[in-house]
Order: structure tokens, then sequence, then C-alpha cells
């Protein structure tokens, strides 16, 4: 056993992370740059960030962005949440596997397929197609990552605490809201935020589902680029990173924090103090 | 807990307290024919079973023997097949966990992890609406009770393990249930804070008159703490009795063989009748007499079951009365400061007895050492007949 790197590791590891972000280190390199051709360094400029700030339609297309992420979101973790207590707490009943196989089928269906049956739904329903519809789209798909993340939390859960919440004299109801939803909470939020980002990050399905004056900040990302790529969306894209990057950090940091926090405190507990 | 007055006082009316053997007392728990089958494993089967007021019952048996389910029923977390659970007089049936007055401290404690221990104690009491004040007034006296109070503002996380089973407790009593069911409540407890709460259980339960309903595999924990013991193999009950009627008076071989150590003779009836049976011993050589009055037929099958502390063991030739005299050879020893455990080869079979000697003095003489011949007898009434 040697400790360290060896060289294949560190060829591994360079190609490996190289490829991951290669990609990502250009773009946020590119969006400083001052020459008007994306390929070309003309030197270092903040002046994409400037205009952007200044390009209305794109800053209205993130605000939207941000408003169907938050009403999909909140809405797709009260119907996942609520499919994952089925799954798990029902047991077995009967049409339990094509249940849970019917809740998990968005997870591999082709987002152009799902694309265009919401599409082909709301011309049946002779619904005009806006934020109403692209946020029904958006409920669709992320739900069943919600059902999947809370259904997870809920295998390990001591069924327990729910007794002893019944034994104490507390309604089945009450014993959901007051004691399962506060101890499933972190689980619960993970899901909102899973699905809020796959609602934030959606193209494809947001394509069919949308109509006149309601597209997102992807939709218009794309449609800007097919039109010839500009500097001003690799700023975009590095905000959106930045944006991203940061959240992921704090989280992680608050995690540990509560984590080390929690084990000191039981250590103490345990020699007695 | 520190000792109390009122303790003292109740002591005589615990002495006498044996309200089963009273045809008119009514029992405040009956179980009549309770079946439970789960699919078709059958876990509780026909169980008949009355349990009285402020009575300490324990219900003890090895894992999956059904005495859990039998548990959770009376709580409400599981509703037999067929029979009827009545508590005070109340048919069960119908009636949901949630309303039932009866509270259950669990294996695992389950205590509230996002709640202080003041808040988890409080939480049953909040369920009844009580007034604020007062349920802080009953927080109070319960944490004092299970001497928590520098500890109220905890979480869970933050307490050790035997500070944990005590929140349970108190969370468990707050109510003043009419009967307390305790799941393995000290399973997890080492085995010094294991006894020490044993005995705070015993005055607890004294001290606030309730009921206690106590699910154990630890035979030792059920001998302790209770008034009576319901012994349970493969869903049935095999016998209900005192503590001290299990151990010396076992009405067959399983209970005799789960409870303690005891040494069992298998053999066949020779003759009955006088108030004594003699038997002829099949694993072990000899002519065996027992004191009893069983009426038995001449060749019945039957095993004497012999404590190790009663049977007698000695280097040199036993009294001249010395009944059930055997020969054996020392095959192995252990020495366990208050006794010390032999285990004696008998001469011309396979079979192994136990036997244990109080060390009443520091030093002996001759002390019986390993490969020592000796001779081991018991008399006739320190034997049981089990005929299954």
């Amino acid at each position: 056993m040697t400790k360290g790197l060896s060289k294949i590791n560190l060829t591994a590891l360079t190609f490996g992370f190289a490829f991951l972000y290669l990609p990502i280190v250009l773009l946020v390199i590119y969006s400083f740059n001052a020459s008007r051709l994306v390929t070309v360094w003309g030197g270092f400029s903040t002046k994409w960030y400037v205009e952007l700030w200044n390009n209305q339609q794109l800053i209205d297309a993130a605000l939207r962005s941000v408003q169907v992420g938050l009403v999909s979101a909140t809405v797709a973790t009260v119907l996942g949440t609520m499919a994952a207590i089925v799954l798990v707490r029902l047991g077995r009943f009967p049409g339990r596997t094509l249940f849970s196989g019917m809740i998990y089928a968005p997870l591999v269906m082709p987002d152009i397929i799902t694309g265009l049956s919401m599409l082909l739904l709301f011309v049946a329903m002779d619904l005009s197609r806006g934020m109403f519809t692209l946020m029904l789209a958006h409920i669709t798909f992320s739900m069943c990552y919600v059902a999947i993340v809370v259904q997870s939390r809920l295998l390990t859960f001591d069924r327990s605490l729910e007794e002893a919440a019944l034994d104490l004299g507390c309604p089945p109801a009450k014993t959901f809201f007051v004691v399962t939803l506060p101890i499933i909470l972190p689980a619960v939020i993970s899901g909102w935020m899973l699905a809020f980002s796959l609602s934030i990050d959606d193209a494809v399905i947001s394509q069919f589902a949308t109509g006149p004056g309601a597209s997102t900040l992807p939709i218009e990302i794309f449609s800007a680029v097919r039109r010839g790529v500009s500097p001003q969306m690799n700023a975009v894209c590095t905000i959106l990173i930045a944006i991203v990057t940061s959240g992921v950090i704090i989280a992680s940091i608050a995690t540990k924090r509560a984590e080390v926090a929690r084990m000191r405190e039981e250590r103490a507990a345990m020699a007695g103090r | 807990m520190a000792p109390k007055p009122a303790q003292k006082a109740l002591g005589p009316i615990r002495r006498s307290f044996a309200p089963w053997l009273d045809p008119s007392a009514v029992p405040l728990i009956r179980f009549e024919n309770v079946v439970k089958r789960f699919g078709d494993f059958t876990a509780v089967d026909d169980v008949s079973l009355d349990v009285h007021q402020r009575e300490f019952f324990s219900l003890l048996g090895p894992s999956g023997c059904g005495k859990t389910t039998l548990m959770r029923m009376l709580a409400g977390f599981e509703h037999p097949t067929s029979g009827r659970i009545t508590l005070a007089g109340e048919d069960l049936a119908g009636v949901p966990p949630y309303r039932r007055p009866v509270n259950m401290m669990f294996q695992s404690y389950a205590l509230f992890p996002h709640m202080t221990v003041e808040q988890n104690v409080a939480f049953g009491l909040k369920q009844d609406g009580l007034p604020k004040p007062e349920i802080a007034a009953r927080v109070a006296e319960m944490l004092r009770l299970v001497k928590l109070e520098p500890f109220a503002k905890r979480k869970p996380h933050q307490l050790s393990g035997g500070q944990r089973q005590r929140v349970a407790l108190a969370r468990s009593i707050a109510k003043r249930p009419k009967v307390l069911l305790l799941d393995e409540p000290l399973g997890a407890l080492d085995k010094k804070l294991r006894e020490e709460t044993q005995f705070e259980l015993m005055d607890l339960q004294m001290e606030l008159g309730l009921t206690f309903l106590i699910v154990t595999h630890d035979q030792e924990e059920a001998m302790t703490v209770s008034d009576r013991i319901a012994v349970m193999d493969h869903g049935k009950l095999v016998q209900v009795a005192t503590p001290g009627e299990i151990y010396e008076q076992p009405n067959c071989r399983y209970v005799a063989d789960f409870i303690g150590n005891i040494n069992l003779i298998e053999g066949t009836v020779e003759s009955a009748g006088g108030g004594e049976v003699r038997v002829k011993g099949e694993d072990t050589p000899g002519a065996f007499v027992c004191a009893g009055d069983a009426a038995l037929a001449q060749g019945s099958k039957v095993a004497l079951a012999v404590r190790p502390e009663k049977m007698r063991v000695s280097l040199d030739a036993p009294p001249a009365d010395a009944t059930n005299v055997l020969q054996g050879e020392v095959w192995d020893l252990a020495y366990m400061g208050d006794w010390t455990v032999l285990l004696i080869k008998i001469d011309g079979s396979e079979k192994v007895l136990r036997v244990s000697r109080a060390n009443m003095t520091r030093t002996e003489a001759k002390p019986i050492a390993w490969d020592d011949r000796v001779h081991v007898w018991f008399a006739p009434d320190a034997a049981v007949l089990l005929t299954s």
C-alpha cells in the first residue's frame, strides 16, 4: 500500500476534473472578455455584466423563472410528500407496484415526450398556454423527485415516535403535523430545493408548456444563443453558477457545523455532564 | 429515589397484596380468549388473563413469544383477531390508541427529538387541553420525581441513556394513566443502572398506586419487580403465578428451564401414593423419591426438577438418612464469590448435574476441587415432579 497519489491516480484525477470543469471555467473566463467574439480574448472587462443589467427582457425572464420555481416547487413538495407517505405507510395494497411505478416513470421519461404530451393535453383542454400551464408542467415532472427524497427518509423513520404521540392522546392528523413533519422536515426541504432547481433549469418541457410572453430564463438563453452567441449569456451563466455554488457551500458548512455540535453534545451527555 | 416515609407504611399492605386470590375482586384488565394472527402466523393464541389494580405484572418469554403483541393490543396499536380486551369493565374494541387511558414506555424510548425534555413530558398533558400553569406544575413534579430538573431545557440527544430512560418514564406517567405499559424498559441500560432502576420503578409504582404491565425477556428483571409473572411461549400462557411460585413450583419443563437454572432428571413412575412418588431414573441411574400427592399411573413419564441450590454435595459420605444419593466427579467449578457452582458428572451416565453451594465461610479445610469424587443428594421435597 502506498500513501499519496500514484502517477495513474494523478492522471485519472486530472482528466476527470478537466472533463467536469474545463467547459465551466472557460465560460466564466470568457464572461469577462472585452471582445465581442466569444473565442477571441480581447482583454478583461465587466461590460457584459453592465449590459446584462440593462437587458430588461432577460431580467423579466429570470424573475419569471424564480416565480414559476417557487410556486411549482411548493406544490410539488406537498404532492410528492403525500405520495411518499402513501407508498411507505399503506403497506401492500392492490396496485401498489403499479402506483409506485407510475410515480417514478417521469424520472426516466424523455423530456420531449413529457413536454409534447403536456402540450397536447393543454390544447385538448383548451387551456391558453402561459405561466399557469408552465407551473402545471413543472409540478408534474418535479413531484416524483420530491417523492423519492421524502420516501427514503420515511423508510428509516422510527414509527414508535408516532405511536408514542398517539399513545399520549394526540389524534393521527395532528401527530403528522407536530411529530412526523418536524422530524422529516430536512428531507422535505431538500426535496423542495431539488424541485426548485429542476424548475429553474428546465428548458425542454418549458418550451412546450409555455406561451407568448411567458418565457423563462433557460428559454431566453436558448433563443438568444440561436441568434448568435453573445458574451452576455456567459455573464448570465456565471451569475447562476455563483448563486448555486455559494448556496451549496453555505448549506454544507451549516450541516457540518450542526453535525459537529451534535456530536459534541452527545459525547458530553454520555460522559455525564 | 430517596426513601419516603409513606413507603414504609405501604410495606405491610404490599406483603398481603394478592387480589388474584380473592374471588370477589374485580380485575382492572381482562383478556378474554384473545387471538391475534398475522397472516398464517399466530402471535397470540387464545390468551385469557386478568390483571388487578395496583399490580406490577410481567409478561415474560423469549422474543417472538407474543408478549409484545399482547401489550400492543392493550395500547391499541394492534387489534385482536378474536376475543375481547376490557379495561375497568369497558370493552376496548374500537377505542383508538389516543383515547385509551393507558400509556406506554417504549423500548426505544421514542422521545421526540425536536422537543426539549420539558416539552416531551408536557406533550400528553397538552393533548388533554390542561391549562398552562397546571401543565407546568405537573411537568415540574414529574421531573423532580425522576430527578431530571437540571435537564429540563435539554434535547434528547444531549442526554445519556439512563437520563433518556427517565424522560420516557416521566412522559408516560405524566398523565396518570390507569395502566402503564413498559416494553423492555431497561434493556438498553448497563447492569448496575438496570438494577438500580428496577428498584426505583417498584418504589414509583407503589408511590403512584398505578398498575404496571411490563414486557421483558429478562427473567431476573421479572422476578425482581413483579407481583405476578405470566410466562409465555409460542403465543400461549404457560404459567401465571408469583415469582416465588414460578421458581419453586414450575408447572412444566419449559417454565422450569426458562426461569433460573434447574436440573431435570427424566424417569418413569414406579409407584405413587402415601404422599410420595417413586421414580426410576432414565438418563440418570438410580431410584428417586419425591414428595407429592399426584395420582400417577405406574410407568408414566415424568421429570424431577431440582434447583442447583437445593442439592447437597460433599466429599464425605452423606448422613445415613439422606435420600436420592448419587456419586460423581467434579467436571467443572466456578467460584462466583457468594456462590460456587459445581458441574458434577454422575457415574455410569452422561448426566451432568449443576450444584451450587453458598460460601458461608471464608476458608475451608478441605475444599472441593476439580476431578474430586463427590456425593450428591437432595431431599424428597426439594424436587418438583413435572409431567409436561
